[in-house]
């Protein structure tokens, strides 16, 4: 007879068997009876100032690691503060565990106090959920919870335990045998479809590899590489997927996508094969669909069957693990280029032409520092074996353009919910899941107000990160959409916060180092002071011009043939036979 | 449009209906009947669906249904190879002679012979159209319908096809080796 151990030791006992060794939350009624066996655990607990935080930390951890990420709340508003990690979680398929209290079973339904039907709640924004009400339930619970969220298209999974069932007697088992009869993964195209795919390949003058965040969830960068390099396409890399391919790589056209570049976007369009990796046609990457690569046959591969055809029809699906996929295409790929390799000089000639002809690029104001030049230079001196994290708005796009990035989990981003407020939490996940590594949060200052509290947690926690507000005292993002489609009319997005908040005095106030940089001439020094500090996280408020836009522009709707490279300037097409 | 009847195998276990229902009403799929009940196999339940799609979708909806883990298969019960049947119990306002006779065309039976009589009909959906408007001269007061119903036809059932099509094995067969047996030690 095993021995008999309460629901929540059973809890904790899994989660340690499960392999956790961090999570992120916050105790409160229902959760209570978890937080006495966490206390003799070997899990750490890192205890967080919103649940949102402990959500979003979870996933920066899982990002930056590749780990399953965990974050732990109560019932009721704790467990609802959870939904917005947990919906940003799932539309970047980022591989986190949420573990809530809920109401006694007998409670259940009857509307008792911080009482949340957080299970029918999630159900949209999870990959899977349970409601707990046995604790004899509790191991194979968690052992499905890890396994869901870790395999196949990762997601978040939460795990709803009604307090009862945390305080009644068990015995801890774990599951020998796996009993998920609806979840079956397809790991290894078929043949056929591998066969196809190379024969598409061989044919095509204008390929494209469209590479996605699935590369990165694959771990096959390696295998990106070598594909990329055999064939000779170029490559573009979506918002998820900065840093699946270096972007100091010749055949690297850079970001598609309504701020991608002019080559990136323009390889898309005028492209005929799209060798889709781990993409999935988000309208932020096609413009207007029915306009998007017209002329284009599409290989698809993504481990999710539902992804195929979703947005775009495929001639070719390879639904399983990239990695796998990718070393079963290249051997078929040289039996094909044995017969006959395609020249693809011309495409080149083309596209490198646009490469050269619009590069990135912004204009330094004569009042003012360009935040452009302030990332740019963050991502120069820290380097590309730094992790920098970002928000949602302006700030994300030109960290994602002007990093240079060349390893993958090096960038993390809300790319698919786009939650304002993610980079400080998620740096936070990320600095602790990585602690030898620099971990920069770029962040916006409207972002910066949403989520900032957690600097608190970081400076009694050591976790030193480095948050790098782009101050323009404005929503830039929404203000940018103002003055190209509003008439100008800043309804609403201008936030004051040149000193209200003082963000030096905010940051001190919360234990962290306090810089502020507002001069071109500073900012090289401020950012190396920066990188000096690494006992305690430091915060740099970088007053920034207020009218920088992010260039190039595909405007919401609109085909990607109408990029605009300025306010009113399309690439002068005349010279480009495309 | 066309119309499509799927049959669903699900796990037999709470919410199950809530998340097939969320999916839907997500994804902006139209429902046009669902009927819920229990298969030879207690742990299993069977939804049959009825939609309203067009072109490709059929392919997206199966897709995004397997998707939650609770599913287990998913067949298209096509009109000439499966066999369909939905329940229709009415109440009558009046009666008379001919009722009887009216009612037995389309196999259907009295149930209930008071003052307002209750007729209980097993058919097709147009069958069961046609009854209807044949009733119409006997006031219908009350009507409730079943959702389709729907087996494929011959020897091969739904369970059969899960395991065939995917490489599963019957769970009973303690010989078989295969994905659920596979272990958590990683």
């Amino acid at each position: 007879m095993s021995e008999q151990v309460t629901g929540a030791k059973s809890l904790v006992m899994s989660l340690e068997r499960a392999g956790v060794d961090v999570m992120f939350g916050i105790p409160g009624g229902a959760i209570l009876p978890a937080y006495d066996p966490i206390f003799d655990s070997s899990i750490r607990h890192i205890l967080v100032r919103h649940e949102q935080g402990a959500g979003h930390a979870a996933t920066g951890y899982a990002q930056a690691t590749g780990r399953v990420g965990v974050c732990i709340a109560t019932s009721g508003p704790g467990a609802t503060n959870l939904v917005t990690p947990l919906a940003d979680a799932h539309m970047d398929s980022v591989p986190i565990v949420a573990i809530t209290g809920q109401v006694p079973s007998a409670a259940i339904g009857t509307d008792a106090f911080q009482e949340a039907d957080i299970r029918g709640v999630t159900m949209p924004v999870t990959k899977h959920n349970y409601l707990i009400t046995d604790p004899a339930d509790i191991p194979e619970a968690i052992a499905e919870a890890f396994y869901i969220a870790g395999t196949g298209r990762p997601g978040p999974v939460l795990v709803d335990i009604a307090k009862d069932a945390l305080q009644k007697m068990t015995t801890f088992a774990w599951p020998k045998q796996r009993a998920l009869a609806g979840y079956r993964l397809q790991l290894d195209a078929e043949n056929e479809a591998i066969r196809d795919a190379a024969r598409l390949i061989a044919e095509s003058k204008k390929p494209v590899l469209y590479v996605g965040g699935g590369i990165i969830k694959s771990n096959a960068t390696k295998e990106l590489f070598a594909l990329a390099e055999l064939t000779g396409a170029p490559v573009v890399t979506t918002l998820m997927a900065r840093g699946a391919f270096p972007d100091s790589h010749p055949l690297h056209l850079g970001m598609p996508g309504m701020h991608g570049t002019v080559a990136a976007v323009t390889a898309l369009q005028k492209a005929d094969l799209l060798i889709t990796l781990g993409a999935r046609f988000d309208d932020r990457v096609t413009g207007k669909l029915s306009t998007f690569a017209v002329n284009a046959k599409v290989i698809h591969a993504d481990i999710d069957p539902a992804e195929i055809g979703k947005n775009r029809f495929a001639d070719v699906a390879l639904i399983g693990d990239l990695k796998r996929n990718i070393i079963a295409l290249i051997p078929a790929l040289k039996d094909e280029f044995a017969k006959e390799k395609p020249d693809l000089s011309p495409w080149w000639k083309q596209m490198g032409g646009l490469r050269q002809t619009y590069p990135l690029g912004y204009d330094h104001p004569t009042d003012g520092l360009s935040p452009q030049y302030v990332i740019e230079r963050i991502g120069a001196i820290s380097g590309p074996d730094s992790i920098y994290c970002a928000g949602v708005g302006q700030h994300q796009m030109w960290a994602s353009q002007f990093i240079k990035y060349e390893n993958p989990r090096t960038w993390l981003n809300s790319g698919g919910l786009g939650t304002m407020g993610y980079a400080v939490p998620a740096a936070m996940g990320a600095k602790v899941g990585m602690p030898d590594t620099t971990v920069w949060a770029i962040d916006g200052d409207g972002c910066f107000q949403m989520t900032n509290q957690e600097l608190v947690t970081c400076a009694i926690n050591k976790i030193p990160i480095k948050v790098a507000i782009i101050n323009n005292e404005s929503l830039g993002m929404v203000r940018q959409w103002q003055t190209l489609f509003y008439s100008s009319r800043y309804s609403n997005t201008d936030l004051h916060s040149k000193r209200i908040p003082d963000f030096v005095k905010l940051a001190d106030a919360m234990g962290c180092v306090g810089l502020r940089c507002e001069s071109k001439e500073d900012v090289d020094a401020t950012i190396k002071e920066a990188m000096s500090i690494n006992d305690a996280p430091v915060v740099i408020d970088f007053g920034v011009h207020r009218d920088a836009m992010v260039w190039p522009m595909v405007a919401a709707g609109t085909s990607n043939d109408e990029i605009m490279i300025a306010r009113e300037m399309a690439p002068d097409w005349g010279s480009q036979e495309l | 449009m066309a119309i499509h009847t799927l049959s669903v195998l699900v796990e037999n276990s709470p919410g199950v209906l809530a998340r097939v229902a969320a999916l839907f009403s997500r994804r902006g799929y139209n429902i046009d009947s669902l009927a819920v009940g229990p298969t030879e196999d207690p742990k299993i339940s069977r939804m049959t669906i009825v939609l309203n799609l067009e072109g490709h979708a059929l392919d997206q909806v199966s897709a995004q249904l397997f998707k939650l883990i609770n599913v287990i298969g998913i067949q298209e019960m096509r009109a000439d190879e499966s066999y369909e049947r939905e329940l229709l119990l009415v109440k009558v306002a009046k009666k008379d002679a001919n009722l009887s006779s009216v009612v037995a065309t389309y196999g259907a039976q009295i149930v209930d012979d008071g003052e307002t009589p209750i007729i209980e009909a097993v058919a097709e959906s147009d069958q069961l159209e046609a009854l209807l408007k044949d009733l119409s001269s006997y006031k219908v007061i009350e009507l409730v319908q079943s959702g389709v119903i729907a087996l494929e036809k011959g020897k091969m059932t739904l369970s059969d096809r899960v395991r065939l099509e995917t490489g599963l094995s019957n769970p009973e067969d303690p010989n078989s080796a295969d994905a659920l047996t596979a272990d958590y030690q990683n």
